[in-house]
């Protein structure tokens, strides 16, 4: 039966750039029309959704720094789980790795000894290194004893979640807050400047550009970066060659937690001032950039481009959520198709069609 | 004391019950070679439609079927783009996660705290509830989903390792090349199992807005599908384990609640997730240096005359 379709399905050796892009292209085209079905069957017009959605996130000055300000956590994140994918490591905990990143920042705001001038640093630096301690986990325990990544990472998560809800309802709650499940306000001194009226926290989107310019160095030109790539194409190869998977794991989840961590920090100081529900805190930053991560194929750089994509639906969305009353899971739908469009198109990168001739 | 024993294990089989359905469903799944990331998802896809249907139509039994529908539909979708697409099975199955939470948040909306009239009531079994302990742990006010889970159990499990058709799945998730060298539709096969699977996943989350607690909240299914994940790898895939883990499991969540007057909610709720990475450690510990069972060709798609 396969002989007689009218085209043959051959091998592609290497998907051209401009194919990538193409493919990329009408994936995410696709998405939209199947998301435009959603809008019309939810009784919105599907037209004025997506002008709502466009104006929401382009629509004028205000709009784009709230496109940049939901695309920074994307960023960090997305540049962290790059390498970690480039090692095969499947870490999906990057939301619990940022609530670890938030309430270690938010410890050094209300509650460490550390003297004004040097807090915001070692927000970013505890910050930093509670997400990475808490990616350290999985990495452990998938090097040494082969446990499955996905499920320690994912789980993490919820363990995360609960212990942000228990310290601000608990240990923590402000004392100001009247009863709300927040902590105190961070005190000015403690919180990031932001560009003019906006939102946009500039130090930590300039981290983030630093990080995807410094991993794409990392990953390309030195030597542990050429072990990530070994090890995450052929472990076999790569532990002939002697390399340690362990040290390899443990040092990509280092990398991808704390700049997961470092996204909690933007968001705290930056846009929040305190440590609150984890719902409201993060939108589901750290699942979103699985697909800034890969839309960008997997390139440092060009996640800078992919986080901003998925920071105009954040802010579109939330344009939409207020004009047309849908509500904000029309995001997770948007993420959820883009998602099946782009690893369904991925066969046609790899592989060409080629028509019969008639005869 | 003995009250409380006995009420702890009826209520823990209550809630092992989804966890049980969801996770036979992805030892199919499995077994076949296709692992389906997107439980959580079909659950609560499963648990807004049969909500939506007992809702709108009065019969909660109506309900469940078109719960099973909706996860089944949702199954293929990831059956689609993971089997005949070929794509990374992980990131599809993240992807039906999102899109069945997604679709779930905005169709769920208008039942959003909305009381259901008409829901799968527990039964008492009559004689039988007299046996001392069992009967008032197995038979006293029990959901009827909860027997049909229990029942499957072992019928799933003599027909993946008692019969042809069992070792036809089997031999698709440990080695395609050869059931296709055997006449073996490795497509079909895999498509069939993960078909089960999605079943069987809105099932158990129709069971949760219907019978258990019957209301609908958004994301009400809250990371069960992905401990069913974990209880899957925990069962080292094989039913019967299925069950033990899900009454481990079962009696944890409901234990979250019942220590509540003595420890924080929101730590008592951090231990079913915390105990499914230990048990995993435990597990990798005992079993280290030998395979803990997984089916040879899982995550493989199967691409003829390719190796």
């Amino acid at each position: 039966m396969r002989d007689k379709l009218p085209f043959e399905i051959k091998k592609r050796q290497n998907p051209s750039g401009l194919g990538v892009i193409t493919v990329s292209f009408l994936a995410l085209l696709g998405a939209f029309i199947v998301a435009s079905i959603v809008f019309w069957a939810y009784g919105a017009n599907p037209v004025n959704a997506y002008r709502a959605l466009f104006s929401g996130a382009f629509g004028g000055l205000y709009e784009i720094s709230e496109t940049v300000r939901r695309a920074t956590p994307l960023l960090l994140i997305g540049v962290g789980l790059v390498i970690a994918f480039k090692a095969k490591f499947w870490n999906i905990g990057a939301e619990g790795q940022l609530f670890l990143g938030a309430i270690a920042a938010s410890w050094v705001a209300l509650f460490s000894p550390i003297p004004d001038p040097l807090l915001i640093p070692a927000m970013f630096f505890f910050g930093f290194l509670a997400g990475a301690a808490w990616g350290l986990i999985p990495a452990f325990l998938k090097s040494k004893l082969g446990i499955n990544d996905v499920i320690t990472t994912l789980m993490l998560n919820y363990v995360a979640i609960n212990l942000v809800l228990y310290l601000v309802q608990g240990p923590w709650k402000g004392e100001t807050q009247w009863g709300f499940p927040y902590t105190d306000k961070f005190p000015s001194v403690a919180r990031l400047p932001t560009l003019g009226n906006t939102n946009v926290h500039w130090i930590t989107l300039v981290i983030g550009v630093l990080a995807a310019v410094l991993i794409y160095f990392l990953i390309n030109r030195t030597t542990p970066g050429f072990e990530i790539r070994v090890l995450g194409s052929s472990p076999p190869a790569g532990r002939f060659a002697g390399m340690s998977y362990v040290k390899t794991t443990l040092l990509v989840m280092f990398i991808s937690g704390g700049m997961a961590g470092m996204a909690g920090v933007g968001e705290v100081a930056g846009i929040h001032h305190m440590l609150m529900n984890p719902a409201e805190l993060s939108l589901g930053y750290g699942y979103t950039a699985i697909i800034v991560a890969w839309l960008a194929r997997k390139n440092p750089l060009s996640v800078i481009v992919t986080s901003l994509f998925f920071g105009a639906i954040f802010a579109g969305g939330n344009a939409i959520k207020v004009s047309l009353g849908l509500p904000f899971q029309i995001t997770d739908v948007f993420n959820g198709l883009i998602l099946f469009f782009l690893i369904g198109s991925e066969l046609l990168m790899s592989y060409k069609i080629e028509w019969r001739r008639k005869e | 004391m003995e009250d409380w024993i006995v009420g702890t294990l009826s209520r823990t089989l209550a809630y092992s019950a989804p966890l049980l359905l969801a996770t036979l469903g992805e030892i199919y799944s499995e077994r076949s070679g296709v692992l389906n990331l997107g439980v959580e998802g079909m659950m609560i896809l499963g648990a807004v439609s049969a909500f939506a249907t007992a809702f709108i139509t009065g019969n909660p039994w109506l309900g469940m079927l078109i719960a099973g529908i909706a996860g089944g539909v949702a199954s293929l979708l990831h059956g689609f783009v993971s089997i005949t697409l070929r794509a990374n099975q992980v990131v599809s199955g993240l992807a039906l996660t999102m899109l069945g939470l997604g679709l779930s948040g905005l169709f769920g909306r208008g039942f959003e705290g909305k009381p259901l009239e008409a829901t799968i009531s527990n039964v008492t079994v009559p004689l039988l509830k007299d046996i001392p302990y069992l009967g008032e742990i197995l038979f006293v006010s029990q959901s009827p989903i909860v027997y049909i889970a229990l029942a499957l159990t072992p019928v799933m499990s003599f027909i993946l390792f008692h019969t042809s058709v069992g070792i036809t799945i089997r031999s698709v998730g440990e080695n395609p090349s050869a059931a296709d060298s055997a006449g073996i539709n490795v497509w079909r096969v895999r498509y069939l199992c993960v078909l089960v699977g999605g079943v069987l996943a809105g099932v158990a989350g129709g069971y949760l807005s219907i019978a258990y607690r019957p209301a609908w909240t958004t994301g009400m299914t809250n990371g069960m599908g992905w401990l069913v994940i974990a209880l899957t790898i925990f069962a080292s895939w094989n039913p019967s384990r299925g069950l033990l883990g899900a009454l481990l499991f079962g009696a944890l969540m409901h234990l979250s609640f019942r220590l509540q007057p003595w420890v924080a909610p929101e730590l008592l709720k951090m231990m079913p997730y915390g105990s499914a990475i230990l048990a995993l450690v435990i597990l990798s510990i005992g079993t280290l240096k030998r395979s803990m069972g997984a089916p040879d060709a899982l995550q493989q798609p199967y691409v003829r005359g390719e190796k």
